[in-house]
């Protein structure tokens, strides 16, 4: 189950026994799907990142694999961000037991700053960022506060 | 019968619900130019002005009094205690609770959208840094319809239409109205492409140009903003380009008798003084249209009307 059919090279990384594969995430975004996950180097997890492999889907392509954790739909939503072309497989007793879509919702709190550095979101004020999707392939943003759009570089802003 | 709890973008304003603002405006021109009104007796306005502005404050305290209604506001010394490090969202819970709308302009752009959220009274945006400013675009509709006409308008927008705020939301509520829109512009302060796409997406007709010279005899309304002299590192070019925009009775030989000037003041020098007694000059009028408009909300807002 964690042979790509899009790598012709064959395994890169082991399989795992449980947890999460983030397969199909446009390439040399992986680090920022860790990003996304709050996964740092302190964190504990065991995580393999695969990047810029070749996939017949995508032409090259970033792999994430996040060993004794499955994603919620929350954290799924955020990968959309950057990666919706992204496929997640959780994975339990190194089987393939549900794959989930990633799909952006209505609206994203408290993940992606404004780019409007002038933006009220920006201060101190005691709320979060809040960020309308207006489209999603490709995504478009428009802050809730000043309206300003964000579709290029959303990686960029993520907080 | 009005919808909008608060005022905060065009954005949020259907067609119908602007007409229904600008033909309440109308019925209470009257009211406005000294009729004696208490419709709003007993209620109170609070103007929060976190930056100079004349216009907009003056004008909101008008068509409150006009209504017989009375106004509260930040003076130097509560600015200065606000400026010591009170949140935005603290200013508005407490003065909320004084009052039964409020103004806030203020020079973070969606900072009317974040008092929206704490105040517990109606919040109406008098313009958020270069972000909204829709009691400026409600009064330019006014102006249009009274002293032009809304349907079917050719309007040429000049200027400063990159940073602007005026021109943005006056073209998306002109966009409702079918209206075909030339952008005159020297090419550093053009409008927006996500603007410009917005409009094209609502069917507009839109045209880009730097030469005025090239529309004064096909436009119904000629809409001049300022240029801002820093927007240009270089003051030879901010002269030429300043130069070029410049109106004056001599400019106007070719264009339509019915053609009509406008301008949010205030104008440094885009506009001739000599042009002021021309049939072309509507923007004194333009100016005191925002006296019934903003009576018209603030009715519609605390009056229920």
């Amino acid at each position: 189950m964690d042979r790509s059919k899009d790598e012709p090279g064959g395994l890169r990384v082991k399989p795992i026994n449980n947890g999460t594969v983030i397969d199909h995430i446009a390439e040399g975004q992986a680090l920022n799907v860790l990003k996304i996950l709050g996964i740092s180097g302190t964190t504990g997890a065991t995580v393999s990142v695969v990047m810029n492999v070749e996939s017949k889907k995508l032409g090259r392509k970033d792999i994430v694999k996040v060993e004794d954790r499955e994603l919620r739909e929350e954290e799924l939503d955020r990968i959309a961000l950057i990666a919706p072309a992204a496929s997640i497989n959780i994975i339990r007793n190194c089987k393939v037991t549900e794959k989930r879509p990633v799909d952006l919702p209505d609206e994203i709190v408290g993940v992606v700053r404004c780019q409007n550095p002038n933006c009220i979101s920006n201060t101190q004020e005691p709320i979060k960022s809040r960020m309308l999707v207006k489209g999603k392939n490709p995504v478009l943003l428009r802050c809730l506060y000043c309206e300003q759009p964000l579709t290029e570089g959303i990686a960029e802003y993520l907080i | 019968m009005f919808m909008k709890r608060h005022v905060l973008s065009m954005r949020e304003f259907s067609k119908e619900e602007i007409d229904s603002v600008l033909d309440l405006a109308q019925s209470l021109e009257p009211m406005a130019r000294g009729r004696k009104s208490d419709m709003l007796a007993g209620k109170i306005l609070a103007l929060l002005f976190f930056e100079p502005s004349t216009r907009t404050r003056m004008s909101f305290e008008t068509a409150m009094k006009r209504l017989g209604g009375s106004v509260i506001s930040l003076g130097p010394a509560e600015g200065s205690s606000i400026s010591k490090g009170e949140s935005l969202a603290d200013t508005v819970r407490v003065i909320g609770g004084y009052a039964d709308a409020l103004v806030i302009r203020h020079p973070k752009e969606g900072s009317a959208r974040l008092a929206s959220q704490f105040s517990p009274v109606p919040v109406l945006n008098g313009g958020d840094g270069a972000g909204h400013h829709p009691t400026q675009t409600l009064l330019d509709l006014y102006t249009i319809r009274k002293e032009s006409h809304l349907e079917n308008l050719h309007i040429a927008l000049v200027g400063d239409l990159k940073y602007g705020r005026t021109v943005h939301s006056l073209a998306y509520a002109l966009s409702l109205y079918g209206a075909d829109i030339t952008l005159i512009s020297p090419l550093t302060l053009r409008m927006p492409d996500s603007i410009k796409a917005d409009l094209s997406s609502k069917g507009t007709i839109v045209r880009e140009t730097s030469d005025l010279g090239e529309v004064i005899d096909n436009v119904d309304v000629l809409y001049m903003t300022r240029i801002q002299r820093e927007r240009f590192p270089d003051p030879v070019e901010y002269q030429r380009v300043a130069s070029s925009y410049r109106i004056t009775p001599e400019f106007l030989a070719r264009a339509p008798k019915d053609l009509i000037i406008m301008h949010p003041l205030p104008r440094v020098d885009e506009i001739s003084p000599t042009v002021d007694d021309t049939i072309h000059a509507r923007y004194f009028q333009q100016s005191f249209y925002g006296v019934p408009v903003r009576m018209a909300l603030l009715k519609m807002l605390i009056g229920g009307g």
